[in-house]
């Protein structure tokens, strides 16, 4: 016993190399798993509030992009607004059921391949995990982890990311995920070869999960091949974001999401 | 005494902060980002206590990650070169190093490239070895931590000659 105390006493640098070594190491392997690496984000308070502040100075640099951004939209929302202004019919089967809530973007990354963005709404702004995050133009990401004032988004562009989209032109769906090589192209697979595509075919959301309403806005198709067995497809999409340079996105709350877990619960 | 622990907090802190907000968002040719925080590493007085010299060094790490959403991989690389860095002091600055006696403000230029070089290229390859994580991607893996240690490098010498100067 005396020999290992010794020993320990000895080699107490190494021991506590290791012990700290092998614990990052655990953290690491973790964050490679989906729905593991909550434990340890940026969406806590202090990290937060750091970059909160210095958002607060570096948000001027894109005051033009942004506001671009806005009119565009504002115009499109117009368009629509005057070409249904006769044909307003309501059903209430196809009720409203989503909440948008606005938000900004305090820290985004792109270069690695397991990307996160920590945004400016949290628990205190009723946000919840599994919310869906989009901009004006298309998908960012789902939200994975939240604190009381901010929340962590799972980007698109990460290695775990799965959404259910669809072809717009024939409905058929597949999962998009990302190979963590270029920020503006993901891939969608488990798509028949049957299925006839051509360049520049729009993607979006299938509203198959609670996350996202359907036919969001996703990308289009930049060119698609087959698998080794050739018998599903591997088409790379290009985004319609540029998820380089996102500062104003929408938090997507369903408010039938409780309702639609509680049906699942009781199915199992 | 004093001086130097508020010193050491000062210097981890702005490292931090200097890493998380701007070093972080530099994406030069796309994907390259340097790691400056490993200067307080590379930097850190030779001391007796290693055992709260590789424990700052995890802990900076370990916060740099919270930041930037990394798992365990910046503490990991960070408390590898923490603990290896006196074999790599001995091998630099040679006799120096042996008398526990050695100021890096007083040290060659040369001699200062060839210690940064080895353990930021050994630094960069753990962590960029956690980030893909993916054996078949060794090719990425050394060429991103390669170019990413150039990056590096040049920032570290960089800062070093800012604010080396000001203590003469």
């Amino acid at each position: 016993m005396q020999q290992l105390f010794n020993f320990f006493i000895k080699n107490k640098t190494f021991v506590l190399f290791l012990l700290l070594f092998s614990y990052a190491l655990s953290l690491t392997i973790q964050s490679h798993e989906y729905h593991r690496s909550k434990f340890l984000n940026s969406s806590n308070q202090i990290t937060g509030s750091i970059y909160g502040t210095f958002h607060s100075i570096t948000q001027y640099f894109n005051l033009k992009h942004e506001n671009r951004l806005l009119l565009e939209e504002n115009s499109r929302l117009k368009m629509m607004v005057f070409s249904h202004e006769d044909s307003v019919a309501v059903d209430s089967v196809l009720e409203y059921k989503y909440d948008l809530h606005p938000s900004l973007v305090y820290k985004n990354s792109y270069a690695l391949p397991n990307n996160y963005l920590t945004l400016n709404k949290g628990e205190n702004d009723s946000i919840k995990e599994d919310y869906g995050v989009i901009t004006s133009k298309g998908i960012v990401g789902i939200i994975d982890a939240t604190s009381k004032n901010y929340s962590r988004v799972l980007s698109i562009l990460n290695t775990n990311s799965r959404i259910n989209v669809k072809l717009k032109k024939t409905n058929y769906f597949g999962i998009l995920s990302w190979d963590g090589k270029s920020p503006e192209i993901t891939q969608l697979k488990d798509v028949q070869d049957l299925v006839e595509l051509s360049i520049g075919d729009t993607i979006v959301t299938s509203g198959y999960s609670s996350t996202f309403p359907p036919n969001i806005p996703v990308g289009t198709i930049d060119s698609y091949r087959l698998n080794d067995t050739e018998d599903l497809y591997i088409i790379d999409v290009k985004l319609f974001n540029d998820m380089k340079n996102l500062e104003h996105v929408y938090i997507i709350k369903n408010t039938d999401i409780n309702e639609l877990k509680a049906l699942n619960l009781s199915d199992e | 005494m004093n001086n130097r622990v508020l010193k050491t907090i000062l210097s981890f802190i702005g490292l931090v902060l200097l890493q998380v907000i701007v070093c972080s968002n530099i994406n030069f040719l796309g994907d390259l980002n340097p790691f400056v925080y490993v200067i307080f590493i590379l930097l850190y007085p030779v001391t007796k206590n290693r055992l709260l010299y590789v424990f700052l060094s995890f802990l900076l790490g370990f916060t740099i990650d919270i930041f930037l959403d990394s798992g365990g991989m910046h503490a990991a690389a960070s408390v590898v070169i923490a603990y290896i860095r006196p074999l790599f002091l001995k091998f630099s600055f040679g006799a120096a190093y042996d008398y526990q006696s050695i100021k890096f403000s007083n040290t060659d230029f040369s001699q200062r490239i060839v210690y940064f070089l080895f353990l930021i290229v050994i630094h960069h390859f753990i962590l960029f070895s956690l980030v893909l994580f993916d054996q078949n991607k060794i090719v990425l893996i050394l060429q991103q931590a390669l170019y990413s240690s150039i990056f590096t490098l040049i920032i570290c010498l960089l800062l070093t000659s800012l604010f080396s100067k000001k203590e003469t």
